[in-house]
């Protein structure tokens, strides 16, 4: 890739352009359905999904100091996002797990990914009500097709057991080098045949977030 | 122990560099393995006692690995972290039944203390498949330059029958944090969060 190429030279659609700084070239929506896994049969079935947006990253090949420009530009794409993620999985009212995660291209930071903090889990919150609980994350830097597992926790008390789950989200084509993938992942259910114990959904205070 | 462990492994990741800059000290994570057989292969039990009881081992066992392999004393760990990849022939929630009840605990006694929530990721997979273990500070889950998480796995685990244990413990944060958030220097440490 070729590192003197820069975001003003990224042209995309309508769809994908979330101001200056925000280009995506791709968004992958994914939504697994699990009806069994060599036991009963899964009562309802759990769906699992994530989207992902692929942007050019506006700070790769340079070290830039004050990134906050960019968190605040990803936030009508995180909104945007969560949105689009709700649609496909059948609405907010069926959204009870959360998470998030972002996997930076090679001639990134891995602070770039930092960045999602923010943007990435208001845009959730923002949709998704009551949601106390802190969005679970994870992060890295990588190359294209890099698999990136993004953790899954109930939406609004971290320690409710049954939902503590994981996807994991990979595109063959991307990150490219001056690029970053940013994701959101849900849940429509617990793990299918939960039986670990702990605080149960049913037994949520719904407080602070965490119980 | 009730785990009957193939193998273990552990990594300690130093960062001497990232966008070009050093950061004021090398950054380091370790994650330390373990590959053990899952005594529910192959059949649906409704009970997963045996899990949860080696889940409670290898939290203490993984958990001074890392310490040890960092050098620090466990009071000087930061953040930590736990994954589980169940083999072929298992269940997904067998990897909830190791990582939840019970493992927590004395993870917490190995890094001294640690009232956060201790973040975790799961999965199925075959040998060479490798998990993002997720990265959270140790006492106040809203400390933002201590979001981070570290790969984990082994080309030849797990097998269809084994299940492989992922436990992660730093010494520091990410190598330039600069997004905002909670600092360390702000913590209470009393709830977990802030």
């Amino acid at each position: 890739m070729d590192d003197s190429r820069s975001i003003r030279d990224i042209q995309t659609s309508a769809a994908g352009d979330f101001g200056e700084l925000v280009k995506v070239r791709k968004f992958v929506v994914h939504v697994e359905e699990t009806l069994h896994e060599f036991g009963p049969p899964a009562d309802p079935p759990q769906l699992k999904g994530y989207i992902a947006a692929v942007t050019a990253n506006p700070y790769a090949g340079q070290y830039v100091e004050d990134l906050m420009p960019l968190m605040a530009a990803l936030k009508p794409l995180g909104l945007s996002m969560a949105q689009r993620l709700i649609d496909a999985m059948g609405g907010v009212d069926k959204i009870v797990a959360y998470g998030k995660s972002a996997l930076v291209g090679e001639n990134g930071e891995l602070e770039h990914a930092a960045l999602w903090h923010e943007p990435g889990g208001y845009g959730m919150r923002e949709l998704i009500q009551p949601s106390k609980a802190i969005v679970p994350s994870t992060k890295k830097v990588g190359g294209p097709g890099r698999p990136l597992d993004v953790p899954l926790a109930h939406v609004n008390a971290a320690y409710v057991r049954s939902h503590f789950d994981c996807i994991e989200c990979s595109i063959p084509d991307a990150p490219r080098a001056d690029e970053i993938v940013w994701v959101q992942a849900m849940a429509t259910g617990p793990r299918i045949y939960d039986r670990a114990g702990g605080l149960a959904a049913s037994d949520v205070q719904g407080e602070d977030g965490l119980r | 122990m009730k785990a009957k462990i193939r193998k273990t492994q552990v990594v300690v990741e130093t960062t001497h560099s990232d966008g070009g800059r050093k950061p004021k000290a090398p950054t380091r994570k370790a994650v330390a393995i373990a590959v053990i057989e899952n005594p529910y292969a192959g059949k649906f039990f409704q009970r997963l006692k045996l899990l949860e009881d080696i889940g409670e081992e290898l939290g203490g066992y993984l958990g001074k690995m890392c310490v040890d392999a960092l050098g620090i004393a466990p009071e000087d760990a930061e953040s930590f972290g736990k994954a589980a990849i169940v083999g072929e022939a298992g269940e997904w929630e067998h990897a909830a039944a190791i990582l939840h009840p019970r493992l927590g605990a004395p993870l917490r006694k190995a890094v001294k203390q640690g009232a956060s929530l201790v973040p975790s990721s799961k999965k199925l997979g075959g040998p060479g498949a490798r998990i993002d273990v997720p990265l959270g500070h140790k006492d106040a889950a809203y400390v933002r330059s201590h979001f981070d998480a570290i790969e984990a796995g082994l080309p030849d685990a797990p097998r269809a029958n084994e299940i492989v244990v992922c436990v992660a413990v730093t010494d520091s944060g990410r190598p330039h944090p600069r997004v905002g958030g909670l600092q360390v220097k702000d913590v209470e440490g009393k709830d977990g969060l802030r």
